[in-house]
């Protein structure tokens, strides 16, 4: 059965035209703005200072956590509205370890308790606390903590067959019951404040120019890594169930597939990749906080796939850099005031008139150009998925 | 606060009061009015003879009594003349005769009556003592009821014969209480006597008792410690219902605040399918327009504010009604079909209003009045009701049904009936489906907008006021089932009164997480809400 599928289409190469640009603007970026920052002098006019190499990275992990929207909403039309609460979990597991990096350094000098838990008056560490001191444990927590919640739910929705709106609604209470759960102080997670004031990671202080560099190139490879994952997975024959799922569940199930294992091991991929992020996320930025679970920011990762082009893999990427330097280069200036308009503004002119975003219409036009090239990623059918 | 503290000091000054007033009645009977005596006694100017005054004007029952007392509180009781007069010493130091309040046109030569501590103490015993025997019954109910709470033995026999010349039923059965309180800790009287002391209070039902009849002594027999179980059980029985109905009662004012910022969605998101996440600044633009109008009317038309809110509504429901066949007909009708990219183009909407909202208003909150039909309080039992809930659940009540009404009986509610349900065959049949559901989206949002100056009266009026009730919104929608209006209210009000009956035991921030949690279960177990509507299509 299997086979006779992978015959009757013609595979798609790995990577593709502009998975290969990707990676190599990828590649150029993450060996370019290093040598900028370091070899060249800094009262040059190419010179990249450290803070846009930390922005810079931050943009990178955007991009990665659209990329991992772009699989479950562009592959199998799951519109997540909580996927902020995998990056906000991945993000809250570096930062525990991350803060029990602080030992004795923080303010209150406690050798074990964070400070925000002396404050409290705390007198151990809660359990879930237990192994954040090792690096490994911490990293495998990036993976599980998003990864399990996402099995968890999407069991539960996916074998019930809660999909479309309803999906989306409920992933959004999701995230709004994590938010409120993580303001809570007694939650052992530093409330209101988050986890903040990092000192080092892995031995290296965190505040160092060469910390930040070899964080941003993590990112940059992370992304690459998770780009080429998702490929995989799409152009795999699991990738075409997807894709066959999100354009027609109902039939799918009638050829005798198992649509909701398909849908969650997808679901869980998302959640991970997400994680990750998050957890790149933190150190970058250096404070993780409830805010990051808001569901508004769960929407605003969905336009940022809307804007580059549902579906392409490249442009949930391309996507995120943009709105985030939109937004970075909007509020900082003059027009700050204006942003939420734009933002606003950019919602609904992308839904409008650019249904398939830059990538997904830069597609249609270059098939019309060139009707016999394959075309890269599974570009959505015009009307948009039945939902 | 300062009235509790009042009430805490009460009891102590009252009881010598009223040992005071028993020791007087024995020794003198003055005559009810008449009290040139005792203000004979205050001429004298001896610590002794304005002790036995303050009792004497205590017992008098003289409407002057209060005046003249609190003057000497004050230090403005002065004496002078021959023969010696009293006089209250009024504003800028005229003389006032204390029987008839009046200015004294001859005043003679004068000086304040002493007071030292002995006196103060009187004073105050006097002036609670004035209070069991005041002509109000409210006071003399008050001053019943804080015996009662002091439990001294010593206030008793006044009490009695305070008891035997009360008229008023509420104020006597008061006053019976209090005499029921003393006695069940009393030494030496029988166990009947204290039965049926317990059996009176017992009857009371309420914390206050409770206290008293865990107070019986040790020594008592066994039969009325039996009965004080008794009493103390039924009255624990009755407590925990009691607070379990005011539990029910906040939830269903919540129930009615979710519904009334469920129900514009419950048409835009039910009936029409619109994922419309700018719904929850439809109701911010119903509670901006309050403000609006509510400042109108304090520039201009002060007298009006009272009416304010009935102002508001229509104005309300045109203006964000409006706004609505606005959205529809620039965003929206390009979009259906597609509902996720709906969520995402009302999404941008709602952030483009917020900040529209923050530009011409500011980020901070806005002062929104409640007129004096919204404020108070009444007690029903032992709930406690306030008229700005109670008015809300009305309201949303009102709303509901109109809206039911609207859908069933009118010729546009069977238009937008028939064209959700087959927009092709209705079209056929001469219905302007684009009319149809400009009207249904502004029907819908200008329902939010109705429901915006209702939750002014409850909420911080800022740009960010949709922002807490679109979640909300869309669980209750979705949990009561989309499509269906009653399912709706059914929701609203199932939601409002689990999250107020989860709150005793695990917290406000706890209970609502939990709730989030169960409605995520349930939408596992009825992925289409608790009334679905029935159909054959496999793919709603």
């Amino acid at each position: 059965m299997s086979a006779s599928v992978t015959n009757m289409t013609r595979q798609p190469a790995l990577l593709g035209t502009s998975g290969l640009i990707f990676l190599a603007v990828l590649v150029a970026v993450s060996v370019l703005v290093p040598v900028l920052n370091l070899a060249v002098a800094p009262d040059s006019a190419v010179h990249v200072p450290t803070y846009v190499v930390s922005l810079l990275g931050k943009y990178l992990t955007y991009a990665l956590l659209a990329l991992s929207v772009d699989l479950i909403w562009g592959y199998v039309g799951i519109l997540s509205l909580g996927q902020g609460a995998f990056f906000a979990l991945g993000g809250y597991a570096m930062g525990m370890y991350l803060m029990r990096q602080i030992g004795t350094r923080g303010v209150y000098g406690d050798p074990v308790l964070p400070d925000f838990m002396v404050f409290l008056n705390w007198k151990e560490l809660p359990w879930f606390w237990y192994g954040f001191d090792m690096f490994p444990f911490a990293a495998l927590m990036v993976l599980l903590a998003p990864g399990l919640l996402a099995l968890v739910f999407g069991w539960f929705a996916f074998r019930s067959r809660v999909t479309g709106v309803y999906l989306s609604i409920i992933t959004q209470a999701m995230t709004f019951a994590l938010l409120l759960a993580f303001f809570r102080n007694d939650m052992g997670f530093g409330g209101n404040n988050g986890l903040t004031d990092f000192k080092d990671i892995l031995g290296f202080n965190i505040q160092a120019d060469g910390t930040r560099l070899v964080l941003f190139v993590l990112s940059a490879l992370a992304l690459g890594l998770g780009y080429v994952l998702c490929r995989f997975l799409v152009r795999s024959h699991f990738g075409k169930v997807l894709v066959a799922i999100r354009d027609a569940e109902t039939r799918v199930r009638f050829t005798g597939y198992r649509a909701e294992n398909y849908k969650l091991v997808a679901f869980v991929v998302s959640a991970m990749l997400a994680g990750i992020a998050g957890a790149l996320y933190v150190p970058q930025v250096g404070i993780i906080n409830p805010s990051e679970f808001s569901p508004a920011n769960s929407i605003e990762i969905i336009v940022w796939v809307a804007v580059g082009g549902r579906g392409t893999l490249v442009g949930a990427a391309l996507g995120a850099v943009l709105v985030n330097y939109a937004k970075t280069y909007f509020t900082s200036g003059i027009l700050a005031p204006y942003w939420l308009f734009m933002l606003g503004g950019l919602f609904v002119a992308v839904t409008l008139f650019l249904p398939k975003g830059i990538v997904g219409t830069y597609y249609d036009w270059r098939e019309k150009r060139r009707p016999h090239d394959d075309i890269p990623g599974a570009p959505i059918a015009a009307a948009g998925p039945a939902e | 606060m300062t009235s509790s503290a009042r009430l805490f000091r009460l009891p102590r000054v009252l009881c010598a009061a009223l040992a005071l007033l028993f020791a007087a009645a024995l020794v003198q009977r003055v005559e009810a009015q008449d009290i040139s005596g005792p203000l004979a006694q205050l001429t004298t100017n001896k610590y002794d003879d304005t002790e036995a005054a303050l009792g004497a004007l205590a017992l008098s029952g003289s409407p002057a009594a209060a005046g003249i007392v609190s003057a000497l509180a004050d230090g403005k009781l002065v004496f002078g003349g021959t023969p010696p007069r009293v006089f209250i010493e009024g504003a800028g130091g005229a003389l006032i005769d204390p029987l008839t309040m009046q200015p004294v046109t001859d005043a003679p030569a004068v000086k304040p009556v002493r007071v030292n501590n002995r006196i103060r103490r009187a004073i105050d015993a006097a002036s609670g003592a004035l209070s069991l025997v005041s002509p109000d019954a409210v006071k003399r109910r008050e001053a019943a009821l804080a015996v009662g709470r002091s439990r001294d033995e010593a206030a008793l026999p006044a009490l009695d014969a305070a008891l035997a010349k009360e008229t008023d039923p509420k104020v006597k059965s008061a006053m019976n209480l209090a005499r029921a309180s003393i006695l069940i800790g009393k030494e030496g009287i029988t166990p009947a006597e204290r039965i049926a002391a317990v059996e009176l209070v017992g009857a009371e039902g309420n914390q206050d008792a409770l206290a008293i009849l865990r107070s019986v002594p040790e020594s008592a027999a066994p039969e009325v410690k039996q009965a004080a179980a008794a009493a103390i059980e039924g009255i624990e029985r009755n407590l925990a219902i009691w607070g379990m109905a005011q539990n029910v009662w906040y939830g269903l004012s919540l129930g009615s605040v979710l519904l009334l910022a469920a129900i514009g969605l419950a048409i835009t998101f039910g009936v029409m399918g619109v994922i419309n996440m700018a719904h929850g600044e439809m109701v911010m633009l119903g509670a901006y327009t309050t403000f609006v109008v509510q400042e109108v009317i304090r520039t201009s038309y002060p007298g009006l504010f009272d009416a304010s809110l009935l102002i508001a509504i229509p104005l309300a429901f045109v203006f964000t009604g409006l706004i609505g066949v606005l959205i529809e007909r620039t965003v929206i009708r390009f979009l259906y079909g597609r509902a996720l990219e709906t969520l995402l183009a009302t999404w941008g909407i709602s952030l483009i209003l917020q900040q529209a909202i923050r530009t011409i208003f500011g980020p901070t909150n806005r002062e929104v009045g409640a007129p004096s039909w919204m404020s108070g309080t009444f007690d029903v039992g032992h709930l406690a009701i306030t008229f700005g809930r109670l008015w809300i659940i009305v309201f949303a009540l009102m709303v509901f049904f109109a809206l039911l009404g609207t859908l069933r009986l009118t010729r546009i509610g069977l238009e937008m009936r028939a064209v959700t349900q087959n927009r092709r065959m209705a079209a056929s049949m001469g219905i302007r489906t684009n009319w149809v559901d400009a009207m249904t989206f502004g029907l819908g949002s200008g329902i939010a907008g109705m429901a915006g100056v209702a939750l002014s009266q409850i909420d911080n009026v800022s740009p960010n006021l949709g922002q807490s009730y679109i979640i909300d919104s869309f669980l209750v929608v979705v949990f009561g089932g989309v499509g269906n209006l009653w399912g709706t209210l059914v929701g609203a009000m199932t939601l409002g009164v689990a999250n107020k009956l989860l709150e005793p035991y695990a917290g406000a921030v706890l209970g609502k997480i939990a709730l989030l949690v169960i409605v995520i279960l349930f939408i596992q177990k009825r992925p289409r809400g608790l009334f679905a509507l029935k159909g054959r299509s496999i793919e709603a």
